[in-house]
């Protein structure tokens, strides 16, 4: 297996920007990001942005993140920046002591370009991008529909916005990162499941980029993993944090995409993973999985976004996946 | 059956009946003390502030207790039958704890929701007690205060979820240790006089499914601590449903709810089946997040509600959570209504004027 070391986004501030943030934009639910930031706000994101580009270029991972400060709301984020979209209350981010405005969807969704703005901006600091949305299934499970009105019709139209959303990614992306954590603690019902496959396919197709359908917090149920597997993505994602048994037991039993993500490092405890111990837990998945069945890559990544760390673990671990590609070669 | 409650009832207390008032601890702190603390900390740091405006650690500490005095006194006027001191010697209710035991370590703030950080601690070594965490404030407060004193102390299951878990096996294991020393603290609390103590555990309404983890570290902590000193578990925003009617097996004296939030919703979880006449019942009354006073009259309609699940000389009268995030005034006059609403509950069981729907105890 080839090994690309990269990370499914959603840094964690530079604590300086933590407090000028903080000061600039207050702390309330009202102050948090819409999508037309003051420029004094702007230009704070964007110095963020260049030091997390930085970050992972000297580390040497094999993809650049454009790093999400902006998502205030985490993966909600590309629809709580919506026209037609208004938020409510604080609801609580999975399983998590973390907090995300509820987007409430009432008009259209329509092309927004909120996140191929910030890529644009990006790709002038790196080549090898890789943009991250959240799959289409988990932002579903994520917002409130008051205006399609039937749960296929919405998580259609989430699936045509995300990929109007991706066509417009720059060139420099090369691997597209769909977050789809919910595939796994909320598995969609038989029947919709179906349609999770087809809205990843949407997505996937349009793009000229690697697609990785990513999962975390729990191993797939076999029905919803072979609907993944169905979708016409390059790579799936597992979590081999916190459920690397079902995992494997998964692949070696069902096979998987042509390439894989591996979630081997933990993206929310601050415990550094050496990159040995890193390498041991690709060998060992690689033990598990027939040779038939081998995937031809494999992404190295944390098994979460990132944000859950303080500033200095975050950075270890981003060196650590980048030496865990280093020592193979 | 335990009977803690009659040591808090005042000696002057007006009626028969006694609804002991309280609160569950957090307090809005005054804008001074916030701003003396950042002086405070700007006076250490690289650039101190000008002269007149450097707060050195003694005066922060003069700050510190002068404003536990104000908060008391506030409490007391308010008419509570047993207070607190708002926490005002508390940042933060996992910080405040893990700067105070061993084997902990600070790495720097984590995002909980838009801007809002919470230095998230790690545990890297085994935890271990070498200094006392709540005695010399409940000394403090015990001192300047007419009223009984309660202690609020987060729980080892919070504590134990909301850090970096490095050094043990699981959060479970993490738990039970921090149990034991929670248990030591109680029992020099005790020592130094404390008669009612509040286990805080928000973490199990995120995990609802470890009940059986939270009980476990009660008996803990529980563990040789006297009859006589009355225990209460708090738990918030989460749904009751999924840890009722286990918590009754917890070896606590009372439970301290929040049922005003969502408008009683959950009220009929406590019913079936029935609460009984082993423990008591502090129910929430007032709405912690919402800057709006209920009124007295809709404080009394909140406490007959609890009168359905237990009988009066069960129930404790108190807001659903901490007031903090509530601007003072606000905080202020929900516990005067509260107490207000409490007593004539009060004269209205005494007069019969009331019927109560819960079993009576027996």
């Amino acid at each position: 297996m080839e090994r690309v070391a990269t990370t499914p986004g959603l840094y964690p501030l530079p604590d300086d920007a933590k407090e000028a943030l903080s000061d600039l934009k207050g702390h309330q639910r009202s102050d948090l990001v819409s999508g037309d930031e003051a420029p004094a706000v702007t230009d704070v994101y964007d110095d963020v942005r260049e030091e997390v580009v930085a970050v992972q270029r000297d580390a040497g991972l094999d993809r650049v993140v454009e790093g999400q400060a902006r998502w205030d709301d985490m993966l909600a984020h590309p629809l709580t920046v919506h026209d037609n979209v208004r938020t409510e209350g604080i609801v609580r981010y999975y399983d998590n002591n973390n907090f995300y405005r509820d987007p409430v969807v009432e008009g259209d969704l329509t092309f927004d370009g909120d996140v191929a703005a910030d890529l644009d901006a990006a790709a002038d600091l790196a080549d090898d991008l890789q943009a991250v949305l959240p799959g289409p299934y988990s932002l579903f499970d994520l917002a409130t529909d008051e205006h399609y009105g039937d749960d296929a019709e919405f998580l259609a139209a989430i699936a045509a916005f995300l990929a109007g959303e991706a066509e417009a990614f720059p060139e420099e992306v090369e691997t597209l990162f769909l977050a789809d954590p919910s595939l796994v603690t909320e598995p969609p019902e038989e029947g919709f499941d179906e349609r999770v496959s087809e809205a990843l396919d949407e997505v996937a197709a349009a793009v000229d980029a690697e697609v990785v359908a990513h999962t975390y917090w729990g191993a797939f149920d076999e029905r919803v993993h072979a609907h993944v597997l169905d979708a016409d993505v390059d790579a799936v994602g597992y979590d081999l944090v916190t459920a690397p048994e079902e995992s494997a037991d998964l692949v070696a039993e069902y096979g998987t995409a042509d390439d894989v993500a591996l979630g081997l490092v933990d993206g929310q405890n601050t415990l550094v993973e050496s990159p040995e111990t890193i390498d041991e837990r690709v060998e060992w998945f690689e033990d598990r999985v027939p040779d038939a069945s081998a995937p031809e890559t494999a992404y190295l990544t944390s098994n979460t976004e990132l944000f859950y760390l303080p500033v200095n673990r975050f950075e270890e671990k981003v060196q650590a996946l980048a030496a865990a590609t280093e020592d193979d070669t | 059956m335990s009977d803690t409650r009659d040591q808090f009832r005042p000696a002057d207390h007006p009626h028969d009946h006694f609804l002991l008032t309280t609160v569950v601890g957090s307090y809005p702190k005054p804008k001074w003390l916030d701003r003396t603390r950042e002086l405070h900390e700007e006076t250490a740091g690289e650039e101190p502030p000008r002269p007149d405006l450097r707060v050195d650690d003694d005066a922060w500490a003069e700050a510190k207790d002068d404003a536990a005095r104000l908060i008391v006194e506030e409490h007391e006027r308010s008419g509570l039958d047993t207070v607190v001191d708002g926490e005002m010697r508390r940042n933060e209710m996992v910080e405040y704890f893990a700067h105070r035991i061993a084997g902990y370590e600070f790495n720097g703030p984590v995002k909980v929701w838009g801007h809002n950080y919470f230095d998230k601690p790690s545990v890297v070594d085994e935890v271990e007690y070498d200094q006392n965490w709540l005695v010399d404030e409940f000394e403090f407060t015990s001192d300047v205060s007419s009223r009984p004193v309660k202690v609020p102390i987060t729980g080892p299951y919070t504590l134990a979820s909301w850090s970096f878990n490095e050094a043990y096996e699981d959060d479970e294991a993490l738990a039970n240790a921090l149990a034991d020393l929670v248990n030591r603290e109680v029992e020099a609390l005790v020592d130094a006089g404390a008669r009612y103590i509040q286990i805080d555990e928000p973490a199990l309404a995120t995990t609802p499914d470890d009940h059986a983890i939270v009980g476990d570290c009660l008996e803990r902590i529980v563990a040789g601590i006297p009859e006589e000193v009355r225990t209460g578990l708090h738990v918030c925003y989460g749904d009751y449903s999924r840890i009722y009617p286990e918590i009754l097996d917890f070896p606590v004296d009372e439970f301290d709810l929040e049922l005003a939030n969502g408008d009683y919703e959950q009220l009929d979880v406590f019913k079936d089946p029935a609460f009984g006449n082993d423990k008591d019942l502090a129910l929430g009354v007032t709405d912690a997040h919402d800057a709006t006073v209920e009124s007295v009259a809709e404080i009394k309609e909140h406490i007959e509600y609890g009168l359905e699940v237990v009988p009066p000389e069960r129930l404790t009268v108190s807001p659903d959570c901490g007031l903090k995030l509530l601007p003072r005034e606000v905080a202020y006059q929900k516990m005067a209504n509260m107490v207000t609403a409490a007593r004539e509950v009060e004269a209205e069981l005494d007069a019969g004027e009331i019927d109560v729907q819960a079993p009576a105890d027996d």
